[in-house]
């Protein structure tokens, strides 16, 4: 594997970008992205000219539990709560110092998703982040051609998001698997 | 030669047909001359959708050489083609097109829905953009199973095709009598396809085991 | 500073005006590798502006990927670039082997090897066929390189059952081994096969209607390439020396010697991406031929279950597929499922140049452009 990018000169230098732990990613504002993405791609230190991957990530309001043991020996739960949001993840690399990833995200609330768009540093965002906006409705400032991609322009609504309902259209088909999808629906088996 | 229909019209049986054919006298209809000749020179339309056009590609390659059957003139322009292959799956923005290449075809004209996701919906049935079978929308003579069918698989079924050739009766197919047939292009709306299906050629199957209509209305009240 | 696609000023000759032509090439052309549009402005046969048009294969690969676990994925993850089964799921395994730690015994990781390899054989092989196809040399080339494609594809049903779609690789090794006597038929494939390419390139590299018909035609210059993304041979043909292969070395990519072509100069035209596949090819012979020799006796499979909750975590795995960086980005949340699940496709990215290297060319000419590009449908919509 290439070699992983210390992140901590980011946090010096822009002390608004923040550092998530557990997954080791860098949580910049919309308002400072575009100056943190050329500072990344000029200075000479990171050199991260490459901007491969480009997502979003849609998060609802979740709970997660987890058992943990407490000093009396006792198994406890603890609720871990998972605010809704929304994230653009940029995954860079650098073809010059051949090091990488560095992973860097923008977040943004679900009621009004913006972020700033990064095509203006690096081109390769141009129909990544279109399709973002087609799948799950971030919009990109200063994108400069942001149109639906994939879907057709009539359509409404965005279908990657979680809570995207598709429209009803059940019919019913002849299928040698009805017992096993009724298994499927008590949770007895995993697809 | 294969024995051809007897008619009505045309009384001949085997035994004297076979003495004339000694005689060097071939006594046919036209119907069987017409769609011998239409049945060897089929000619599919240049028309990849998915994966499944790669293996379509293949079969007409050196190795299985669907020429063999007389389909090798692969021809880009709906305007030429007898024989579209729907190779793939169809999405929903896609649908439209094809009911449009269809409806730009000749008479006679064929359809093969080649590979699970044209026949169904395949493994991305389940998708916001798939549509669940091309025959909602046009008439498919043949349909071939697979992901993807082999090579061999499309020239079986370009046999099969060649077998309804053959019984098609040029007096009453609707596709000498009716002229050239074109089906309504679907419209795009908010979240799908305006009709969803074409009533004309599909119905959605009905479900035995449901309640029956009165039952379930009285079930509600 | 690299600025967004720049604005074309309408192209005037011998001061005659003519109104520009708008011309919808697909999603049914036979030049577009599959249902691709293209919606041209022309001023007489030049290409003012391009707008490409996607979506008429976007089978929801990844919606349908979050609601299944993930093992259920890997046959879908055939059918996103439908020439290349083997590499697709090879990215998927690397992205899901890093949520979960799974020894991967010695002798799957060299299947792997040979199996991308051949693969890039087929894929490499396909593409020139088609390039030269759109070219205007219809059938021959094509055909010849099908010919090659059956006997990769003799072997890949030999090993998985499948010629296309074989959803081999599993996380922590492969689905089952090959049978008795694959590796001496790969060998007499992967031995017989130079002697295909030297007549292969004797009847195209110095053919003069490729020459004049590719070469300065489709530019792209090192700093766009860079900067949008570009990967893959393309990338490299622009003069940049990055294959994933030796900057990652995934695998076992390390024990093996092998060079990366890439062109001299600055700028890479089609002539460049045209060759640098051919080179390319040679290079995976020698791979195979290294990793036919190296291979040994043992189990193929770790010891991972087909059914696994990772802990919460995000993962990335990439390699360099035959068409550039194939990458799979993974979010787990400890359910069977995973949260996120997104492909980066090479050549959907790939495609972000298309419009400046189409701009000032003849249409016949944009044909071959995306041809070089090398594109396939299921990839670029997913």
């Amino acid at each position: 594997m290439s070699e992983a990018i210390p992140h901590e000169a980011v946090l010096q230098r822009f002390p608004e970008v923040e550092w998530d732990e557990e997954f080791g990613t860098l949580i910049v504002p919309s308002a400072k992205a575009t100056e943190v993405a050329i500072w990344l791609r000029d200075d000479e230190a990171f050199r991260l000219d490459y901007c491969s991957n480009v997502t979003g990530i849609d998060y609802l309001d979740r709970e997660f539990k987890e058992k943990v043991k407490n000093e009396e020996g006792k198994t406890e739960t603890i609720i871990h709560k998972d605010p809704a949001r929304m994230e653009v993840v940029y995954h860079l690399y650098s073809m010059e110092k051949r090091t990488g990833p560095l992973v860097m995200k923008q977040r943004t609330t679900r009621e009004k998703p913006e972020a700033q768009s990064l095509t203006p540093v690096w081109r390769s965002c141009e129909l990544q982040e279109r399709e973002i906006y087609d799948l799950f409705g971030i919009n990109f400032t200063e994108h400069p051609d942001q149109r639906r991609i994939l879907m057709w322009d009539e359509f409404e609504g965005h279908p990657m998001r979680k809570d995207y309902v598709e429209p009803f259209d059940y019919e019913w088909e002849p299928t040698p698997h009805d017992e096993i999808l009724e298994k499927h629906q008590k949770g007895k088996v995993i697809f | 030669m294969t024995t051809p229909n007897t008619s009505p019209s045309v009384e001949l049986d085997d035994t004297t047909r076979a003495e004339l054919e000694r005689a060097g006298v071939i006594v046919s209809k036209v119907d069987f001359l017409y769609n011998w000749a239409r049945g060897g020179s089929v000619w599919p339309l240049t028309f990849g959708l998915a994966c499944c056009a790669i293996e379509m590609i293949a079969s007409a390659t050196s190795r299985f050489d669907i020429s063999r059957f007389g389909s090798e003139v692969f021809r880009p322009s709906p305007r030429q083609a007898d024989l579209m292959i729907v190779s793939g799956t169809v999405t929903k923005k896609m649908a439209p097109q094809v009911v449009r290449i269809y409806n730009q075809m000749p008479e006679p004209k064929w359809v093969i829905a080649m590979g699970a996701c044209a026949i169904s919906g395949g493994p991305f049935k389940q998708g916001y953009n798939v549509l669940k079978g091309i025959d909602r929308y046009i008439p498919v003579d043949v349909y071939l199973p697979g992901c993807p069918p082999r090579p061999e698989a499309v020239l079986q079924s370009l046999n099969y095709l060649q077998e309804k050739i053959r019984t098609q009766d040029i007096k009453s197919d609707p596709a000498f009598t009716e002229g050239r047939r074109q089906y309504p292009i679907p419209e795009f709306t908010g979240t799908d396809l305006e009709p969803p299906y074409n009533p004309d050629v599909w119905q959605p199957p009905a479900n035995p085991n449901a309640p029956a209509e009165e039952e379930a209305e009285e079930a509600t009240a | 500073m690299t600025a967004a696609a720049p604005n074309y000023e309408l192209i005037q000759q011998d001061g005659l005006e003519t109104s520009l032509l708008e011309v919808s090439m697909g999603p049914h052309h036979p030049s577009t590798h599959g249902v691709f549009r293209m919606d041209v402005k022309l001023d007489g046969e030049t290409v003012v502006d391009l707008k490409p048009v996607f979506g008429y294969l976007h089978r929801n690969h990844e919606k349908l990927a979050e609601s299944m676990s993930y093992l259920a994925s890997m046959p879908f993850t055939d059918r996103l670039d439908y020439f290349n089964s083997m590499t697709n799921n090879w990215a998927y395994a690397l992205a899901a082997e890093q949520l979960i730690e799974i020894e991967i015994p010695e002798r799957a990781e060299y299947l792997r090897v040979i199996m991308s390899e051949l693969t890039r054989l087929v894929n490499h092989v396909s593409l020139v066929g088609f390039f030269v196809n759109d070219l205007g040399a219809l059938g021959t080339p094509l055909l010849y390189a099908f010919r090659e494609r059956e006997k990769i594809l003799d072997l890949f049903e030999q090993a998985s059952g499948a010629r296309m779609m074989c959803n081999y690789f599993r996380f922590g090794g492969l689905r089952c081994d090959v049978p008795e006597g694959w590796l001496e038929r790969t060998r007499e494939v992967v031995d017989r096969f130079p002697k295909f390419l030297d007549e292969y390139e004797k009847l195209l590299c110095e053919n003069e209607i490729i020459l004049s018909r590719t070469q300065g035609v489709g530019n792209l210059s090192k700093e766009l390439a860079i900067s949008a993304g570009i990967t893959g041979p393309m990338l490299r043909a622009s003069g940049v020396n990055y294959d994933i292969r030796k900057v990652d070395r995934y695998g076992i990519y390390d024990r093996f010697k092998f060079r990366v072509p890439f062109s001299e100069g600055d700028v890479g035209d089609c002539y460049d991406r045209f060759m640098v596949r051919m080179l390319e090819m040679r290079e995976s012979i020698e791979i195979l031929k290294q990793a036919l020799d190296g291979i040994e006796d043992g189990p193929i499979m770790g010891n991972a279950g087909k059914v696994f909750k990772p802990a919460k975590a995000e993962s990335y795995g990439r390699v360099e597929a035959p068409k550039g960086e194939l990458g799979f980005y993974l979010v787990a949340d400890g359910t069977t499922q995973p949260y996120r699940f997104r492909v980066r496709p090479p050549s959907f990215i790939n495609l972000t140049v298309l419009r400046d290297m189409c701009i000032g060319q003849q249409v016949a000419d944009a044909v071959i452009i995306l041809g070089s590009i090398d594109i396939v449908l299921g990839e670029v919509d997913r």
